[in-house]
Order: structure tokens, then C-alpha cells, then sequence
């Protein structure tokens, strides 16, 4: 059992969240967009692993081993589209992409 | 000085807080670079958060994951993009250290608390007793979470694809 709490680990986890879903919804910078999701995959963990550890299941660490490698390959398909835009439209600008066809 | 704050609560708390304050940084920033500096101080102090919940094992994979490969990726990326405008808008106009002044002393930060954590013997003795073992993680992975690792394979795979198709010049064009 550890000495933290699980209440005070899940506030801290959805305040990162939170942070982060403000970032993708307020920013126009698709770059910014994807750092805060980047944030919030983040918060997931940290309220996996806390969970993980009050009930002292290694179930907590196996979520997140799995979320890392949705947040690698997540990154890796989201920057490789910002680099098709930034040669398409030479701007990161969110507001370029609202036509399906173009 | 330590006294007040060295428990285990305390130095959570002040790694949380490290933490939205880095995240807030990341969100409200204006320069990517620096930006990226920031979400680097986050990820470190969610790494130390992870060590004091007793999963050292992901605070490890936190920083060589994340912090390590991740965010490189990033780096590789602004710097491809070739972000020039930027730089001369967004930046600050001093070329000093001052620039990166706030992530330092966030990083220092945590650097301190980690020495703190360190060095204190009780602390690392409460610290082993809730430990879970990466061994405790390696048997679930392999084990009832087997589907899960192998669909997890496969979606890095298609990421590998995807982004080698996405990030191609259309000059070399053609099939994939």
C-alpha cells in the first residue's frame, strides 16, 4: 500500500488532462495540438499507474507499456501529416484543413 | 530545509506541480522549440511521480521512451519544418541562457528532489516495500495481456508504414 493517496494522484491526473485538452482545443498550430496530446496520454498514464499501485497489480505498468507505444506510433503518423501539410500549404495552421477535398 | 516536505507526499506534490507548470508552459507558449523544452521537464517530472507511486520500471520507460525517442522525433520534425518565421517572431530577442532559464530551474528542481530522494534511507526502504517488480509486469504482458502486445506490434507497424508513406516527397512518388 502506498503512502499517496489515489484521490490526490487521479486530481493531479486530471488536471494534466485537463491542461492538455485546453491545449487542443484552444490552439491553432496543429505542432501545439499534437504536444498536447501528447500531455494527455501523459495524464492517462499517471492515473494508470497510481491506480496500478493502490491495488498493487502490475496491471497499472501493462496500460501503460501499451499507451506508450499508441503515443509512439501516434506521433510518429501525426508528424509525418504535418510534414504533407507544411509542404502543401507551408503554414501549421489548423483552420487550412476544413475542406475534405482540396 | 528538506525536512518539512521530505515525505513521500510532500515530493509528489512538488513533482506534480512541477509537472503543470511545465504542461501549462507547453500549452501557452508561443516558440516550438521552447515548448518542446517544456513538455521534455514534464515528462521527466511525471517520471519522478511514477518512481514515487513504486513503478520504477515505467518511470524508466517514461524518460527513455518518451523524453528519449519521442520528443527527438519531434525535434527531427520543427527542425525539418523549417519553422524560420518562428524563430524571428515568436522567439525572445535576448540570445542569452535566459531564454531557457525557466526549464532549467524546473529541471533543477527536480534534479534536487531526486538527490533528495536518493539519499534518504528510510524513504528508499518505504519506497522498495510497494515496489511492483518489472519482472510482475513482463509475466502479465506475456501472459493474459499476450493479444495486447500483439496488436500493439501491429499498430506500430502501420505507424512505421504510415509515416514512411505520409512524410515521402511526391517526387519519388509512386506506388508504396
Amino acid at each position: 500500500m502506498t503512502t499517496i493517496p489515489l484521490f490526490h494522484v487521479l486530481i493531479l491526473s486530471s488536471l494534466l488532462f485537463l491542461i492538455g485538452f485546453v491545449g487542443v482545443v484552444a490552439r491553432k498550430n496543429t505542432l501545439f495540438m499534437l504536444m498536447s496530446l501528447e500531455v494527455m496520454l501523459n495524464a492517462v498514464g499517471v492515473a494508470f499507474i497510481g491506480a496500478g499501485s493502490v491495488w498493487q497489480q502490475a496491471d497499472g505498468q501493462v496500460m501503460f507499456v501499451l499507451i506508450l507505444t499508441l503515443a509512439a506510433a501516434e506521433v510518429a503518423v501525426g508528424l509525418a501529416l504535418l510534414i504533407r501539410m507544411q509542404n502543401k500549404y507551408r503554414s501549421l495552421d489548423i483552420d487550412l484543413l476544413n475542406q475534405m477535398k482540396g | 530545509m528538506f525536512e518539512n516536505v521530505a515525505s513521500i507526499e510532500g515530493l509528489f506534490y512538488f513533482a506534480g506541480l512541477v509537472a503543470v507548470i511545465a504542461s501549462l508552459k507547453v500549452v501557452t507558449g508561443n516558440n516550438t522549440v521552447h515548448a518542446l523544452l517544456y513538455l521534455v521537464v514534464s515528462l521527466l517530472a511525471v517520471a519522478v511521480c511514477f518512481y514515487l507511486m513504486g513503478a520504477p520500471f515505467a518511470a524508466g520507460l517514461e524518460v527513455i521512451v518518451y523524453a528519449g525517442a519521442i520528443l527527438v522525433l519531434f525535434v527531427f520534425a520543427v527542425l525539418m519544418f523549417g519553422l524560420g518565421a518562428d524563430e524571428t517572431k515568436n522567439a525572445p530577442k535576448s540570445k542569452s541562457l535566459a531564454n531557457m532559464m525557466g526549464a532549467m530551474l524546473l529541471a533543477a528542481a527536480l534534479l534536487v528532489e531526486i538527490v533528495v530522494i536518493i539519499n534518504n534511507a528510510e524513504m528508499q526502504q518505504s519506497l522498495q516495500a510497494n515496489v511492483i517488480s518489472s519482472k510482475a509486469v513482463g509475466i502479465m504482458l506475456y501472459g493474459p495481456y499476450l493479444l495486447a502486445v500483439e496488436i500493439a506490434s501491429f499498430l506500430l507497424l502501420s505507424g512505421l508504414l504510415a509515416g514512411y508513406h505520409y512524410a515521402k516527397p511526391d517526387a519519388t512518388g509512386g506506388d508504396l
